[in-house]
């Protein structure tokens, strides 16, 4: 096997358009009441309507058009009277054999999604479409080509999905993983998708072709399938857009096909040629009508947007200097809004926004409030706690003890910052005790006379238990050092 | 004695419900044998379910208005626990979980099932010969068809089985055999009657009416059935109908049109035999006796419906049966694979015709010939539906002949597809319309049989038929000879 | 796949070739044997050569109709209804095992 150098040579460009499958979180299927939720026991969620038995019509969810016209005004997407079509083809998990989509008038058309480095993304369309069931395949190891049978679970079918189609636009694998971070993030700022890659409610196809570097054609273009991660899709970007590199490069060409990406193999394999050859016969689905929404309900739409993330990166990027992925990380986590509270009632904001990236990663931050982390971030400034102190206190208050409080936290623990002459007492008589030490930090070069500096910050900082002010440390041996 | 005479004297305790389902079971036994109407007769949970009305009517409760009343249900209507087969091979024995929409609103009505009704496979034909369980023989002349699809319905209430039963009508499966056996047929409005369990043929052109002797109990039949469900999309959102109220209002003032190009005229559809031309043009003149204004009028693109419905209906019909495909009912040929299994189960399990439409369709649909075939048949749908809108203008209904012929013999048509095809030229352009249209008999031909003539008018202008039908029934020649 | 019938179809001698008839079955999953090709050949030309007087229709600026209603934004409420009775649809089923439909193996990718 060859080994895969990780990026393109220079004379190449990668060229990638991504499909991005969502499932929408609706109480119920798209096109008949059954419960739309993930469910061990197989065929439990399921009725006449998502089983296709003959006689049974689909009635469309409203809420289901409501999430997707919502994702596509999220998306700058134009709203356009649409109609459900018939996509047909034979699979056993597809219980009439089509699938009822949207083909020549989908809903959502002619957006674009910004990444959070500027870069912009264009969105061809975000169109309604029915999940499929699921197939188990049994014996031959699990292998859909080795199995003895297969098994048929319907509880998936029907569940509302928005395909998001991208334009080829996307020049980088690094923004192609920015591309679907930032639509996650978009989905769960609208509420309409829980957005789970792992869990199989977002699910992203890469088309992906290459052409000389410079050129504005496109060129033949595979589509990879079976991506399970942001970090599946970067290594199955790089893997193809080499191998079409290589095969250009020894002279022949990629075959247009879809491809499995093979996550633990790091490889893409070509699918069976389909003998359908993609004759679909798409026609408009006769049992049920077209969507016509009005301006009115677009204008309700947009008037409930919730602020969008690039817009809530933009605010707190006025707001404070820390770096771009200190912000990113934030407002990723939703605890943006925690963060502008905090600010606004009167935290240094870059204290408040790394302290918040550095020590507030967990799962339930509920407990800490905006006033309170104002607070904390005000008695770590005023000097009343020590950065090591003030992560600790954080800690705690996520965890909800003493009501969250940072003053009874600190108090329980007795933490106060140290007076500056107890400090000096202390550094002196460390001077004292480690001649040697001390002599190189003050006369070593630079890199020696960190390493000192750490040494003394350390063996002042256990003779504290960590209350001592890191910054004052650092001065005090500044000062002792040039005096 | 009548629907309507009987539901009468069982909700006065004057007849038992019982006793009249016995009275019709003894018909079926004695002759069915020989007509061949029923696919299923329900005997005993009929017996319960009058016994259920006797004991409604002894309690004091309302029975409802077809209280006691024996219906045959067209065996393509899903009735739960009951077989439901659509007389295809493919689904012999399926029984469904739920019952059609209409079904149970025949039910509520008080209305008791004797059994479910041959038909052609899928209703796809003109003389029910197309049924996998053998033919059904027109019970007035048993060497004769008794049109089809919706033959055994037909046959049933001819035969006096039931006096009244429900069929299909998806280009003249409901009015062909109506006139074929001297009854009265409905097909109403698209979406005045709800498909919700109906085994889809042509999903835009399907719809369920009533079958009887008597124009008043097709009215009551109707009124029983029609009005908004939920379940459908393609229902129209309004109160069923009020017909019974208008039979007596006659036809005074009221405008009528012959429809040239479906009634011998110069340059319309060929083939229309003499002795039917003659008895329309009686029944024209009839109406105008009765005080309607009779004018001709002309619909030129009523001559290009055979061909666009034989592209559209087969269309819908290809998607609509590739649910059929040995996975989750019905019958399943094994083979090695999936893909091998459903080949072989629907090559099994279809009938000749059946496939001819589904290749049909599938060929009408595919890539390379939409626009010229399927694209170019829904221009027509809509260069029909304006010049229908001019007509009406005009005048209130359209009078035309409702077959070509009377009841043909028994496998005269049976070779060429097409001879049997042309038998739906006057009654499909309503489906393709989507426009009501009754057949109610008037006279008979030269062989004896009787004659149909047809009422056509716009959309949800049943009332207007229904007055027009009566007066026609009033004035038919020969009224009750046949029966 | 090569199927040649685009250029056959103004063609007035055949309507639709043995090929097309034999690509067409495959979409539809239907085997035929030699005489039914045949067969079907000889009827659906009839049929598409009747349907001619449509395709000679010039019908450029009309819109068509798929649906005879004009009816738009038929929804409903996301509102759960009882699921169906797993025993009761599994009992439809040609083969069944641990609450699944049972098929043979699925060769070929997903479409």
């Amino acid at each position: 096997m060859t080994v895969h150098e990780p990026s393109l040579p220079e004379e190449w460009e990668l060229v990638v358009g991504l499909e991005v499958h969502v499932e929408l979180a609706t109480k119920t299927k798209l096109f008949c009441g059954c419960e739309n939720k993930f469910s061990h026991i197989p065929n439990t969620l399921t009725c006449p309507t998502c089983v296709g038995l003959p006689g049974s019509l689909p009635v469309m969810n409203e809420k289901a058009v409501e999430f997707a016209m919502r994702l596509g005004r999220a998306l700058g997407c134009d709203i356009h009277p649409s109609v459900m079509a018939r996509k047909n083809y034979f699979y056993p998990d597809m219980a009439k054999d089509f699938q009822t989509t949207q083909y020549d008038q989908p809903t959502n058309a002619d957006g674009q999604l910004a990444l959070a480095d500027g870069t912009v993304v264009g969105i061809e369309r975000a169109h309604i479409e029915e999940d499929a069931g699921k197939t188990t395949h049994v014996g031959g190891g699990g292998r859909i080509n080795d199995a003895t049978y297969s098994l048929v679970d319907y509880n998936r079918a029907g569940v509302p999905l928005v395909e998001i189609v991208s334009r080829p636009d996307i020049r980088t694998v690094e923004h192609a993983k920015a591309y679907v971070s930032e639509l996650r993030d978009i989905l769960l700022a609208i509420e309409v998708s829980d957005a789970k890659m792992e869990e199989g409610s977002m699910r992203v196809d890469a088309n992906v072709s290459v052409r000389p570097t410079g050129s504005d054609e496109l060129r033949t273009r595979c589509e990879l399938k079976n991506i399970n991660s942001v970090r599946s899709l970067g290594r199955a970007i790089e893997y193809e857009a080499r191998r079409h590199v290589d095969l250009y490069t020894s002279g022949e060409a990629p075959r247009q096909e879809t491809r499995h990406w093979d996550e633990e193999g790091g490889r893409s394999t070509a699918g069976r040629s389909k003998e359908d050859a993609d004759d679909y016969r798409y026609f408009q689905e006769p049992d049920l009508v077209p969507l016509a929404p009005t301006a009115a309900q677009i204008a309700e739409i947009d008037a409930s947007m919730p602020v969008l993330p690039a817009a809530r990166r933009a605010r707190l990027g006025e707001r404070s200097s820390v770096a771009d992925e200190v912000i990113v990380t934030v407002v990723e986590r939703g605890q943006d809004g925690l963060a502008l509270g905090a600010i606004e009632a009167g935290a240094d904001a870059d204290k408040v926004l790394t302290r918040i990236q550095n020590d507030l990663a967990v799962d339930d931050w509920s407990a800490v409030t905006s006033e309170s982390l104002a607070m904390l971030i005000q008695m770590e400034t005023g000097g009343e706690l020590t950065a090591t102190q003030a992560k600790q206190v954080l800690g705690e208050m996520a965890a909800g003890e003493h009501g969250g409080d940072p003053k009874a936290i600190a108090a329980a623990h007795g933490f106060e910052a140290m007076e500056s002459d107890e400090l000096e007492t202390l550094v002196d008589q460390l001077i004292v005790d480690h001649p040697d030490e001390w002599s190189r930090f003050v006369g070593g070069d630079d890199g020696d006379s960190k390493k000192m500096q750490g040494f003394f910050t350390g063996q002042i900082m256990k003779a504290t238990q960590g209350q001592a002010d890191g910054r004052a440390v650092a001065q005090l041996l500044g000062q002792k050092s040039a005096g | 004695m009548s629907a309507l005479d009987l539901a009468s004297a069982v909700r006065s305790g004057e007849r038992s419900a019982v006793d009249v389902i016995d009275e019709h079971l003894a018909r079926i036994d004695a002759r069915d044998g020989e007509i061949n109407a029923f696919n299923l007769v329900t005997a005993d949970a009929a017996r319960e379910a009058a016994a259920a009305i006797d004991a409604a009517v002894a309690s004091g409760k309302d029975p409802g208005p077809l209280a006691g009343v024996p219906i045959a249900i067209k065996d393509n209507m899903c009735t739960t626990g009951v077989a439901t087969t659509c007389s295809s091979k493919i689904l012999e024995g399926w029984e469904p979980p739920y019952d059609a929409t209409v079904v149970q609103r025949v039910v509520a009505a008080g209305a008791v099932m004797v059994g479910k009704t041959n038909l052609d496979e899928f209703a796809m034909g003109s003389s029910t010969e197309n049924s996998a369980f053998g033919p059904t023989k027109n019970p007035l002349d048993t060497t004769r068809v008794p049109g089809g699809s919706s033959g055994g319905s037909a046959a049933a209430v001819a035969a006096d089985f039931a006096p009244l039963s429900l069929g299909s009508d998806t280009g003249g499966s409901i009015r062909q055999p109506a006139a074929f056996c001297g009854l009265v047929g409905m097909k109403p409005t698209y979406g005045a009657v709800s498909r919700s369990g109906l085994i889809a043929f042509g999903s835009s052109l399907d719809q369920i009416g009533p079958f009887s002797k008597t124009v008043a109990e097709s009215a009551a039949l109707l009124e029983a059935i029609g009005g908004h469900d939920p379940l459908d999309s393609t229902s129209i959102d309004q109160p069923a109908f009020d017909l019974t109220s208008v039979l007596d209002r006659g036809v005074e003032g009221m405008r009528i049109g012959i429809l040239r190009e479906l009634s011998g005229g110069e340059g319309g559809v060929e083939g229309l035999s003499a002795d039917v031309i003659a008895r329309t043009n009686e029944a024209a003149a009839a109406l105008e006796k009765a005080g309607a204004t009779v004018v001709e009028v002309s619909v030129p693109s009523a001559t290009l419906g055979l061909s666009a419905y034989y592209l559209v209906a087969p269309a819908e019909a290809s998607s609509n049966l590739s649910r059929f495909d040995g996975v989750r009912y019905g019958l399943r040929v094994d083979a090695s694979t999936t893909g091998e299994m459903m080949t072989a189960t629907r090559t099994a399990g279809f009938g000749p015709e059946v496939k001819r439409r589904i290749m049909l369709g599938t060929y009408a649909l595919s890539a390379g010939y939409y626009d010229a075939f399927y694209g170019k048949a829904l221009k027509v749908r809509t260069m029909m539906l304006q010049e229908f809108a001019s007509v009406y203008a005009e005048v209130d209904l359209l009078l035309t002949p409702t077959a070509p012929t009377t009841a043909f013999p028994l496998g005269d048509r049976t070779a060429d597809p097409m001879t049997m095809y042309v038998n739906d030229v006057c009654t499909i352009p309503s489906n393709l319309v989507g426009h009501p249209a009754i057949s109610v008999p008037f006279g008979v031909g030269d062989d004896g049989l009787p004659v149909g003539v047809q009422l056509l008018g716009p959309a949800l202008s049943e009332p207007t038929i229904y007055q027009a039908a009566a007066a026609l029934e009033a004035a038919a020649p020969g009224e009750g000879s046949l029966s | 796949m090569e199927w040649s019938g685009a250029v056959s179809l103004g063609a007035m001698t055949q309507r639709i070739t043995r090929d097309e008839v034999v690509h067409v079955a495959r979409l539809a999953r239907l085997s035929l044997s030699d005489a039914e090709i045949d067969e079907f050949t000889g009827q659906l030309g009839d049929i598409l050569e009747h349907a001619a007087d449509i395709e000679a229709l010039d019908v450029g600026d009309v819109e068509p109709t798929s649906h005879p209603l004009p009816m738009v934004n038929v929804l409903r409420p996301d509102e759960l209804r009882p699921a169906l009775d797993r025993d009761l649809l599994l009992s439809q089923a040609p083969d069944a095992e641990d609450g699944q439909f049972r098929v043979p193996p699925i060769l070929g990718e997903e479409p």
